[in-house]
This record gives structure tokens, sequence and C-alpha cells, in this order.
């Protein structure tokens, strides 16, 4: 009688997609801040943390968690555009004036911060992952061409076969990045957007698969705004710490864009791989 | 002595179903601060009438919150600003001498102004038909407390029942959705032990109805929780997505008859 396709074609059906898949995007988006959050830790830290995902990680695993990703966000965004166009149907006659009662802000604008999210994932692949956005510092500097720069540990070189392991300088690339101050500004606002997203999605997923009650709602509730907050700030941070200069190129390989390997003046050590 | 106020109407007024309708200025004096809603609706129409104009047609029964038939937004609110109250049971007492009310209709496609504040609600029938029921033997009636049902329980099914099928939740709902009432309808039933064995059913039944009829989804927003006269909890959405959920497994595996 009810057939698998009545599940995706019933709004409940649809929104359960949307919540597990927001689910997914939201554990996601809390790994990627404590990635991030490592650039304070030097730039030996962050730049080995990216040898760990590009190198140590098969590349097959990363991919796989780059399409799975991307599912989502695709699953995501498609549910939500079905949804919309039915809420807009079954609204064709617009009040004179409609007064929201207790629906906060962030519910109501979650399409607005959706769209404007999804323009700003684009923006960042282009940016960081495809490096294809134009006019950014590290083109100038050439930072791409010579971002290969020895894998640190503990302070320390690795050595591998007598010849010191390349990774890629992430930290220079992050820290060049933000130093235009329109990127920056682009990231502090989409993340505040997505503060804003999750506010409402991280609580309306459990209800959503049923998980809420009257107990939990609250707790749920505030849960979600102070997940919503620490994305924020963790997020949002990083590129308030370059624009102040907290944050600042790596000493060591500045005069040396053009220098594959800068001069190491540190003990090296024997790497067993 | 009771205090009257002069007040400015601008009410929907529509011919037919398929008319365009529109809104039209009225003001009416020397309205009582003790005058229900409704009462002020019918001051007005009687003035209309002795004008030889048309009344401004409105559903209405009861007139003491119980039956579900007044259904008019009052300055964008459905039942008007008041909280846990239906239109019939909100007192002129709550507006200002010279202020404005905009009375509209129940806005959502699948309840079709019939004229001016008249809306078909007859999809809320639609629904209850396709499940909110339970099939029991008939006869005579049981004895009360054949089946035990703990306190907890009789509460929350009696919350779910409170819903007095009205439409505001669809009308103050951003999206027109049909959520809170479909959700009381189930919850009601699925919670008690007469109904729990036809849950799957009934559930997969009501929602199916429910999306059929063109209402919206829900968002989470919570307006229609805001609007309900019975103060119907969101938390009874959740109780049906999770009824839904559920219901839908127990079909993948074996298909709910």
């Amino acid at each position: 009688m009810y057939t698998i396709s009545s599940f995706f074609k019933s709004t409940i059906g649809r929104k359960i997609l949307m919540a597990l898949t927001g689910l997914v995007l939201v554990l996601f988006v809390m790994g990627h801040m404590l990635g991030n959050l490592q650039i304070f830790l030097g730039p030996d830290a962050i730049n080995a943390y990216a040898y760990k995902l590009h190198e140590v990680l098969p590349s097959s695993a990363l991919w796989a968690v780059r399409v799975f990703l991307l599912i989502c966000i695709a699953v995501h965004i498609w549910m939500a555009v079905l949804l919309t166009i039915e809420n807009r149907r079954a609204r064709p006659q617009a009040y004179l004036k409609q007064r929201p009662v207790q629906a906060t802000y962030a519910s109501r604008t979650m399409r607005m911060s959706g769209v404007i999210l999804f323009a700003f994932i684009i923006f960042h692949i282009a940016h960081y992952t495809v490096r294809v956005v134009p006019g950014m510092l590290y083109d100038e500097l050439n930072v791409l061409d010579s971002t290969k720069v020895p894998l640190f540990k503990d302070g320390l070189a690795v050595v591998k076969e007598g010849e010191t392991v390349p990774t890629f300088n992430v930290y220079d690339m992050m820290i060049d990045g933000f130093e235009v101050w329109w990127v920056s500004a682009f990231y502090i606002t989409a993340t505040g957007l997505l503060c804003l997203h999750l506010t409402h999605g991280v609580s309306s997923m459990f209800q959503t698969v049923g998980l809420r009650n009257q107990l939990w709602r609250q707790r749920l509730d505030r849960a979600a705004l102070l997940y919503g907050w620490v994305v924020f700030l963790g997020f949002a941070i990083i590129p308030a710490a370059v624009l102040s200069g907290l944050l600042e190129n790596d000493p060591r390989y500045e005069q040396a864009t053009s220098a594959a390997h800068p001069n190491i003046s540190e003990q090296v050590v024997i790497a067993h791989d | 002595m009771e205090k009257t106020m002069n007040l400015i109407l601008k009410v929907w007024r529509q011919r037919r179903r398929d008319d365009v309708g529109q809104f039209h200025m009225y003001e009416l004096q020397n309205v009582s601060e003790d005058s229900s809603f409704l009462e002020m609706m019918d001051s007005l129409s009687e003035e209309l009438v002795s004008r030889g104009e048309e009344p401004v047609a409105f559903d209405h029964d009861c007139r003491e919150g119980i039956c579900g038939m007044c259904s008019m937004t009052i300055n964008g609110v459905p039942h008007g600003p008041e909280r846990a109250t239906t239109a019939c049971q909100l007192h002129m007492r709550h507006f200002n001498d010279g202020q404005i009310i905009t009375i509209e209709p129940w806005r959502a496609k699948p309840f079709p102004v019939i004229k001016d504040l008249v809306v078909d609600r007859s999809p809320f029938d639609r629904i209850i038909q396709s499940g909110g029921f339970i099939t029991a033997r008939t006869g005579s009636a049981v004895d009360a407390n054949e089946i035990p049902i703990s306190k907890q329980t009789a509460d929350f099914a009696m919350d779910a029942a409170a819903c007095i099928g009205c439409g505001a939740c669809v009308a103050a709902c951003p999206n027109a959705s049909a959520m809170l009432f479909t959700a009381a309808k189930v919850t009601h039933m699925n919670s008690l032990p007469q109904g729990k064995a036809e849950q799957d059913r009934r559930t997969l039944a009501m929602v199916t109805t429910m999306d059929r009829e063109g209402f919206g989804g829900c968002t989470n927003v919570g307006e229609c929780e805001a609007a309900c006269p019975k103060v119907i909890s969101l938390d009874m959405i959740a109780h049906l997505n999770r009824d839904y959920l559920s219901a839908q497994t127990k079909n993948f595996l074996k298909p709910v008859q």
C-alpha cells in the first residue's frame, strides 16, 4: 500500500532526509573547526595535520569523505528546494500583514542563511581547496609553487630515506588567504550565518526525527544556541587573528618563497616508515 | 458605566470562491469593551444590513471556545492577540479606541475562501476520515477503567485531544502546514492502548492525506503552537514524526495493511 517512494514524497520523509544530512554536516563542521584551530599550535602542527589528511590517509578515503559530504550537501539542498516549493504553493495568497508571535529570527531565515552558506561553500572550495580565486596574496607571492615545506614532528624535521619529507604549507596559505580583508570579512559573515543556521537547525533536526519532548526541547534549544556560537567563534577567530596581526606568516619561509627548501637549523630525525 | 470605543475595521470581502477579494474599510462607533470580537462583528453586520449592504460572512457556532468554528486572522494573528483564546472568546477590551483592526480569513491553498471570512476546512475532515478513528466492535459500552491507562498517558492523550480543529495552526504557519492538527489527532489515538493496534496504518494514512491535500511542510518555527487556542504543543509534532518514522520502517520490512 505504501511504497518506499511514499516516504521520499511525504513532507516528513523529506524533512527526515534533511535532518540526517544536516547531522552529517553539523558533525563535519565541528571536526573541520577543531582541525583549523590547530593553526594556533603553530605552522608545524597544522602542516603536519594537512600531511596526515593528504598523505597518510589513502587518497581514496579522502575522496570518499569528500564525495559523501558533497552528496549530503546536495540532498540537503535538494530537499530544501522541494519543500520550499511545496510550502510556497500552500500559501498562494499572503496575509496583508503577518506578525510572528514566537518564531525566532533564525528559524524564519533558514532559507536566506542556507542560500548564502551554499555560495560561501562554493567560494571556500574555490579559495582554499582548488585555489582558483584570482587576486589572492598566495598567488602573488608565488606561494603555490613553493608550498612544499619540510614536515616537522615535535619540532624536528622528518627525514625518510635521507631526504626531508615535503608537506603542503597550509599555514602560510591560510595567513595569505585571510590577509585579503574582504575575504576575511566574507568568512566571518558566512560563519555568522552558519551560527544562525545551526541555532535553529541543530535543535530542529531532533524534532524532525521525533527525538524531542517537553523536557528536552529547552535543553536542545540551548545546546543548539551554544553549538552555533562555539562554531562561529571557532571559525571566525582565525580570519580575525590574521587581520589583527596576531597570526603572521611563518618567518622561516618568508624570504624563501622561491626556494623549495629553506635552511633548517634544527636537528634532523630519521623516521621509520 | 461601560467604556466604548470607535474602531476602523479593514475587512476582507470576497463574494464567492473564485472571486477576487479585497479589503473594505468600515468605521464602527460605540463598541463596548465588554463585547466579544464576534459580537463586534455582529454589530458591524447589523449596521451594514441597515444601510442595505451585504453583512460580513464569518464562521461561528458555540461562541464559548470549544467548537472550532470561528476562524479569522486579526491583525496578522489567527484568533487575535490573546494566547489560548478563540476569536469568540476574545474581548474588545484588548483593543484601543481609534485602532485600525485588520481582519482576514485563514490563508492556505487547501482552505479556499467560500465567502468573506468563511473558508472551506473540509481537508481536515478528510484527514480524520483517513485514520482518525478506532476500529472497535459496536455494542454496549465497555466498563470505565476496564483498560488501565496511566495518569501520565491519559493526560498526554487529553492534551492532544483538546484540538478543536479550527485550523489556526495552518493559518499561522508560514508554510500553511497542517502538522500540528494532524499530530494532535494522530498522537491522541496512538498514545492510548485502544488506538495502538492501528497505530502504523493510521499514521501513514493521515500523513499521506495531509500531504495530498496540499498543506506545506513543517519548519519547526512554532507559530502554530503560539496561535493554537488550545495550546497544543509542538511536542505532538515530534511524536508524530517519531510514529511516522517507525511506521515507515516497519512498512519497509513488512507492508503495513
